[in-house]
């Protein structure tokens, strides 16, 4: 890894290096919630001072721009008897994500290993994937994020560029080619052994600074242990069935595929969905029959997956600790109480 | 009423099946949306042949297949008129709140007192006017297209799916999942009450789409988790009757009064006769 640093000033000339070429996707505020905080999400950004890379994770995750809510796998037009099929991967352009936190690239990288690592990597994914310029920064701990607890609090491959406050300049460190000669564009210099000792206080001092947390050890034999707790059931009946967990989680990648006829008759697509292990019919098959008709089987099933059959498969959780699905949650779902209440800390 | 000749797909004809449109007590809404979309319109109308429709067209004939039912059963003379419809259709749709579930017009049930109700609205011209109930609480219903008024979106795919011999799938979650698919901001983070967690999904959340919390047109979703919602509602400082007060709106999540068993009922399976 190669490292640089330089003034913050900079920056801005970096990103119209960027913008200059590529659609560039930042944090930028989208609202503000009823205690007055604002609210953050991934939008195009053109003008850097529309980026507010000192934000609180977003609502959403950047999921969308790479494994959308809906996308047509496959488009068939007919004519007559006769058919004929195009396949779209639904990118035109390289993509460039302009500040994100080290969770959210940790969650690209467990993206990765199911959907381009194994004997069927899924295209749709790839293609947009192997079109992605990645700048990170570092980021503050809300009372949400447990991402040092899933060892997702640093992101060591996975971008291009990634940024740490360090006064009024800011370390980097280079992955990649283009970030690299994107660097010479701008006054950077070769770090010296004060920048190295600034980079560690930064990093200790944002390390002090998490609250919630959840604890991994041996948690694969405890849920398989607790398979039968009461807690699954007192979650359970709190838990609403939405989905929304799975919605703002950037590691869910469940899906459904439907096929379906526009009315006018003149074209069929096979359209995927995302789905979420929490709806009700998420593991109904053919004939009807429900293999989790009930709410606390289905919620229990989305922690078995994230932190047990995840783990046993590719040795690492598939939860990055981002905390988007316990704020989002109404009924106040979140990993940290669940995890606990399993292993018999605290109740549900 | 028919636009253009029978339809094909893949070259292998379509069936045509002759549909019927018909109106209970309601506010004829859900007819004038099956109009709407006139950009698929003739599409939408050349995949079936259209043998009633008094909000269309003035011919007239009992053949039909497919009986799309509007509104709830208020009167006496429409539960014969829906005992009719169901013995001359093959297939009895519910087309939207009213006819699902009471829609609306359920409110008046609570009243203890009819007459005052009818004396109140109708003056001096009273209307002998009856419980609110839908089609099911009086005949089997085969289908439901649900909303007030429904998404036409979901109508061209029932009538579409019945053109090719498809499956027709009910959307059967809450809302909350297409409303953070279209990366809406949730409306309790706002500060608004919204029915969408127990509502049945497949408007594409509307009204949260447009700032505006959910009221549960489409009755409750499969396994709805209404205590949740109750202890939710409360945390965020809205009282109980905000929360009645929509719930109650639609029908959809109004307790049944004890409807009259129909014999027929319990002996009949779903979609034949
Ligand atoms: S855990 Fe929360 S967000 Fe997830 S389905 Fe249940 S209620 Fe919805
Ligand atoms: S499970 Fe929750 S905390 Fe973990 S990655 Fe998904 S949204 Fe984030
Ligand atoms: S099974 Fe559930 S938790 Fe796992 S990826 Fe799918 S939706 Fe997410
Ligand atoms: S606005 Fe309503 S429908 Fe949307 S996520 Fe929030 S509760 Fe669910
Ligand atoms: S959001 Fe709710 S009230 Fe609005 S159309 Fe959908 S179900 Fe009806």
């Amino acid at each position: 890894m190669l490292f640089r640093v330089f003034d913050q000033g900079e920056l801005p000339i970096l990103f119209s290096a960027l913008t200059a070429r590529h659609e560039v996707i930042g944090p930028v505020e989208a609202g503000v919630d009823r205690h007055g905080k604002p609210f953050y999400a991934f939008e195009p950004a053109t003008d850097f001072r529309a980026l507010r890379l000192a934000y609180t994770t977003t609502k959403l995750p950047a999921k969308r721009y790479f494994l959308p809510c809906r996308e047509d796998l496959a488009t068939f037009r007919t004519s007559g008897s006769d058919w004929s099929k195009t396949v779209e991967y639904n990118v035109d352009r390289p993509r460039v994500f302009f500040g994100l936190h080290a969770c959210d690239i940790n969650a690209l990288n467990k993206l990765d290993k199911v959907l381009t690592g194994g004997d069927y990597p899924m295209p749709w994914y790839a293609a947009k994937r192997r079109n992605m310029f990645i700048v990170g920064v570092d980021c503050e701990p809300q009372p949400s994020c447990f991402c040092r607890s899933m060892g997702a609090d640093t992101a060591l491959s996975g971008f291009d560029l990634f940024l740490t406050g360090i006064g009024d300049r800011y370390f980097a460190e280079i992955l990649s080619n283009n970030a690299y000669n994107l660097l010479r564009g701008i006054r950077a210099v070769e770090p010296g052994e004060e920048e190295h000792v600034l980079y560690r206080r930064a990093v200790a001092e944002k390390t002090r600074k998490y609250t919630a947390r959840v604890d991994t050890t041996d948690l694969t034999k405890i849920l398989d242990m607790e398979f039968e707790s009461p807690v699954w059931k007192s979650w359970g009946e709190k838990c609403l069935s939405c989905g929304s967990c799975a919605a703002v989680c950037p590691t869910c990648y469940c899906y459904g595929v439907e096929e379906t006829v526009d009315i006018d008759l003149s074209v069929a697509r096979k359209t995927k969905t995302l789905y979420s292990c929490n709806l009700v019919d998420f593991a109904q098959v053919a004939g009807g029959h429900n293999f989790r008709p009930e709410s606390h089987s289905r919620l229990k099933y989305r922690y078995y997956h994230k932190h047990r059959g995840f783990v046993e498969a590719y040795e690492e959780s598939l939860c990055t600790g981002c905390g988007r699905c316990g704020e989002t949650c109404l009924a106040g779902i979140n990993v940290p109480d669940v995890i606990a209440s399993v292993r018999g800390e605290g109740g549900a | 009423m028919a636009a253009g000749g029978t339809k094909s797909w893949l070259g292998a004809p379509l069936l045509r099946p002759r549909v019927a449109f018909f109106e209970l007590t309601s506010c004829g809404g859900c007819q004038l949306q099956v109009l709407n979309h006139e950009g698929t319109l003739l599409d939408f109308l050349s995949l079936v042949e259209v043998t009633d429709f008094r909000e269309a067209m003035t011919e007239r004939s009992h053949e039909y297949d497919i009986a799309f039912v509007e509104g709830c059963v208020s009167r006496s003379d429409e539960v014969a008129r829906l005992r009719q419809i169901r013995r001359n259709a093959r297939t009895l749709v519910a087309l939207g709140s009213c006819a699902c579930f009471g829609g609306v017009p359920r409110m008046k049930n609570r009243f203890p007192d009819p007459g005052l109700l009818a004396r109140e609205i109708y003056g001096e011209y009273p209307m002998a006017t009856e419980t609110v109930r839908a089609l099911d609480e009086i005949v089997p219903v085969d289908l439901k297209v649900h909303g007030c008024p429904f998404p036409k979106e979901e109508l061209e795919k029932v009538v579409l799916h019945i053109a090719l011999g498809k499956a027709i799938e009910t959307p059967r979650h809450p809302i909350c999942f297409e409303c953070k698919a279209n990366g809406n901001v949730c409306l309790f983070d706002l500060g608004e009450l919204c029915l969408g967690p127990v509502t049945r999904g497949g408007c594409s959340a509307w009204c949260p789409g447009n700032r505006f919390g959910c009221w549960g047109c489409r009755g409750p979703a499969d396994d709805a988790n209404l205590d949740s919602l109750r202890a939710i509602a409360k945390e965020h400082g809205f009282s109980g009757e905000d929360l009645a007060d929509r719930l109650e709106c639609f029908g959809g999540f109004t307790p049944r009064e004890a409807p009259e068993p129909s014999p027929r009922r319990k002996s009949r399976k779903r979609g034949t006769r």
